[in-house]
């Protein structure tokens, strides 16, 4: 072919390589169409909703649209004019006409402790819209929360659309009266030390886990197939079952009156029952227990793939077996350690039944938290917020093993 | 001792009376002696499972003779572990740690014996120098072809100056040109250095090519060591005939033996004279052995006054470049090849009827197989 007809030829046929591409494009997208339909409803779907739901806040500003409209051009510095008393006063007779007066009152009293009494009683004994240019006078002398101003710059707070509300307050944050982000009162912050709780929690359960899988992994690597897959039903046994019953193996095994204690007791090292449930170690110990296969395969299949010539090289070149282990062995392992230690930890951070059931109430992590505002105070924005601050935290981590995985990819070089 | 040799260095490595086994029923190796000089390239060959591989890793550590001794340098070696024997070894699928660059790779023997980090730096790039391979010092063992892999593995083997080096097969994994170019640089590398070498392979002529003194391997057991031409021209039994060289065999029986020589009687009639190498005396069976390029073809029915002159049958040609070769059909034997000028072939028609003729010294009476 000429150097010419190439070049004529030359866009026909990258068209034509992209034609025959896009089939097979095609082809390929309608294979993981159901998959990716199934997580969007599933997982993206809700994940977005839960976003959502942490800076949502709509129930106030329609249960008192004109108190919201009246307060919008409010500088915050004084009290509220008499419109915004007579819009407050016109709202609530309509919510409580509606009955929806306790929605808002619940989502006021999140950001100010007994606002729901101040609302629901003014709505009650207001029993007429006040004459003009009385509203003011008229909710002052039904409650005299009326003239202080925090009482209004928490409506006009919770005036949404969106507020970041529940957010600061997972961080254990609130906005002040002049609108300055500040500390929560000591009484109110205590996510912050529930996050570090989880985080805490989750690291020593990852550490126990590398400690205790690593030499299970090495020997599951080391055998020979036939005895390697008799202990790798051993390992994987915990997968098969159901974390209930795993986690309340646990509680017999480990109460004061459990396995334990009584062997414990009988062999004469303890005059007392330990306290091995209930408590911090109970946790760990269960944690450690369910989560140890997603570090043991991660790790085996690092090892699995370290041919022995590697070792052998080492020691023909004058490494002594620990030198070759530190340098050549435990470098190559370092991808498994990092996605074993990642899973674990993320799945940790979540971890809800294990800590509810054996856990105490000083070990309970974010994920009972989230459970208890969803389920119990119906409190979703707060929820939300808290599974969105762990969602970020965890994306992070993901960001940062990713980098450093990155930065040392190891390469095959062995032809097998 | 062969006529013009130097006088033969002490033995550096020896093996004796060694014999293992892994399942304590079958021995791999049997009852091994067998010395190594100094500066010398020994080649371990034979086929797979006749325990030359075995031998090279009792000699490197990794397997433990159930009985007998190897001394490196005159110091019993049995029970020392790897990393103290100060011996390189090259392996088949190199074994380049995949973590490290080739720099480090090569530094690693070093490091490890806590050289000085000028000294390291300074034969690490020697080494590299030697295999020409300065440029790709900060490469990964993954980036690189397998030629250039098993250089790295040759210079980080040799770049902390072992008493011996062991290579297990290195060239098994490259194609045959390459293989072959790397047979001559790992020879050339021998030759300056004046390194002591003990190869394993499976591959005849790589052994042939190399080595000082191959010592053929079956069963576990040493059949012959020897220089690679006295392997080829004299082989001591009818499985070193075999595996090195081509070879064409006729069965037959020994009718009588006069000093060196014996006459015998093939199975398919006819008798030849031939070199007694290996047999047991007169009535004993006997395998001949007749290298292809030892034989001559003449045409059918001319005289020919040698004493081995038996009918052949031509059952195909092969044209191979540089020369081709007939394949006939002799004393029941029909894949006997002889090898021919090319061109030669041409007048052999499929079918035609021939004799073959060769010298009485060479066909050799080996032992039957």
């Amino acid at each position: 072919m000429t150097a010419v007809s190439e070049a004529e030829t030359k866009v026909p046929l990258k068209r034509r390589l992209k034609q025959a591409e896009r089939a097979r494009q095609l082809k390929a997208m309608a294979l993981v169409l159901p998959l990716l339909l199934f997580l969007l409803f599933t997982f993206a779907g809700p994940i977005a909703g839960m976003l959502w739901r942490a800076v949502d806040d709509r129930e106030v500003r329609q249960v008192l649209p004109q108190t919201i409209t009246a307060l919008a051009n409010w500088d915050g510095k004084d009290l509220p004019d008499e419109t915004a008393y007579a819009a407050l006063a016109s709202d609530l007779q309509a919510a409580r006409a509606a009955g929806t007066i306790a929605v808002a009152a619940k989502r006021l009293n999140y950001a100010l402790n007994g606002f729901r009494t101040i609302l629901t009683g003014t709505a009650r004994n207001l029993k007429s819209l006040p004459e003009p240019g009385t509203a003011k006078e008229t909710l002052v002398k039904i409650n005299r929360a009326w003239r202080d101003r925090t009482t209004w710059t928490t409506i006009r707070d919770a005036g949404g659309p969106v507020t970041g509300f529940y957010l600061l307050a997972a961080l254990d944050l609130v906005r002040n009266a002049d609108g300055a982000i500040v500390a929560a009162a000591p009484d109110q912050a205590i996510y912050r030390e529930i996050f570090a709780r989880t985080f805490l929690i989750s690291l020593g359960v990852t550490a126990l886990c590398l400690i205790l899988g690593f030499p299970v992994a090495y020997l599951l690597a080391a055998l020979p197939p036939g005895r390697s897959n008799l202990l790798m039903i051993f390992v994987l046994l915990p997968f098969w079952t159901s974390l209930l019953v795993r986690t309340c193996a646990w509680i017999v095994l480990l109460q004061s009156k459990g396995v334990v204690n009584d062997s414990l007791h009988w062999l004469g090292i303890i005059d007392e029952p330990l306290r091995l449930i209930y408590n911090r170690f109970g946790v760990c110990v269960a944690m450690t227990h369910v989560l140890l296969p997603f570090m043991i395969l991660p790790l085996y299949s690092s090892m699995k793939a370290i041919s022995p010539a590697y070792m052998r090289a080492a020691a023909s070149l004058g490494a002594p077996p620990l030198t070759a282990f530190l340098r050549i062995y435990l470098p190559q392992t370092l991808p498994g350690i990092g996605a074993g230690s990642l899973l674990v930890f993320i799945l940790a951070l979540g971890y809800y039944i294990t800590p509810a059931l054996v856990g105490g109430a000083a070990d309970q992590m974010i994920s009972y938290f989230i459970a208890l505002y969803t389920t119990e105070t119906a409190n979703w924005g707060l929820a939300s917020a808290l599974g969105a601050v762990l969602l970020l935290a965890t994306v992070l981590l993901a960001l940062v093993y990713g980098k450093l995985v990155q930065g040392q990819q190891v390469t095959g070089g062995m032809k097998n | 001792m062969e006529a013009g040799m130097v006088t033969p260095a002490p033995a550096l490595v020896r093996f004796s009376g060694i014999q293992k086994t892994y399942d304590g029923e079958h021995l791999v190796v049997k009852n091994l002696d067998l010395d190594i000089r100094k500066g010398e390239f020994v080649t371990l060959l034979g086929p797979s499972g006749s325990g030359k591989t075995t031998t090279l890793m009792m000699l490197a550590g990794f397997e433990v003779p159930t009985q007998g001794e190897i001394y490196l340098a005159d110091r019993p070696i049995k029970n020392m572990p790897p990393h103290r024997r100060d011996i390189g070894m090259v392996f088949q699928n190199y074994a380049l740690f995949p973590h490290l660059t080739i720099e480090e790779n090569v530094a690693f023997p070093l490091s490890v014996r806590k050289t000085g980090k000028a000294e390291t730096q300074e034969r690490v790039k020697a080494a590299l120098r030697m295999i020409k391979m300065e440029t790709l010092a900060q490469r990964r063992p993954g980036q690189l072809s397998g030629g250039q892999q098993q250089r790295v593995a040759l210079a980080r083997a040799l770049v902390f100056n072992p008493q011996l080096v062991l290579m297990d097969e290195p060239l098994g994994a490259l194609d045959k040109r390459l293989r072959e170019q790397m047979q001559l640089e790992i020879k050339q590398l021998h030759e300056t250095m004046g390194i002591t070498i003990v190869y394993v392979t499976h591959d005849q002529s790589e052994a042939l090519t190399m080595s000082d003194r191959i010592a053929v391997f079956n069963d576990g057991v040493v059949q012959q060591i020897d220089r690679p031409d006295a392997l080829y021209e004299r082989p001591v039994n009818s499985f070193v005939a075999n595996f090195v060289g081509e070879n064409n065999v006729l069965s037959g029986t020994v009718e009588t033996v006069d000093k060196d020589y014996c006459r015998v009687a093939l199975a398919a009639g006819g008798t030849v004279m031939a070199r007694a190498v290996n047999i047991a005396g007169a009535g004993a069976a006997t395998s001949l052995s007749v290298r292809p390029e030892r034989i001559a073809i003449a045409p059918d029915g001319a005289s020919s006054d040698g004493p081995n002159r038996l009918p052949a049958k031509v059952q195909s040609t092969i044209y191979l470049g540089d020369h081709a070769l007939a394949v006939l059909e002799v004393s029941g034997n029909a894949e006997f090849m002889v090898k021919l000028q090319p061109g030669a072939h041409d007048s052999l028609k499929h079918g035609e009827s021939v004799f073959i003729t060769f010298r009485p010294e060479d066909c050799l009476a080996l032992d039957s197989v």
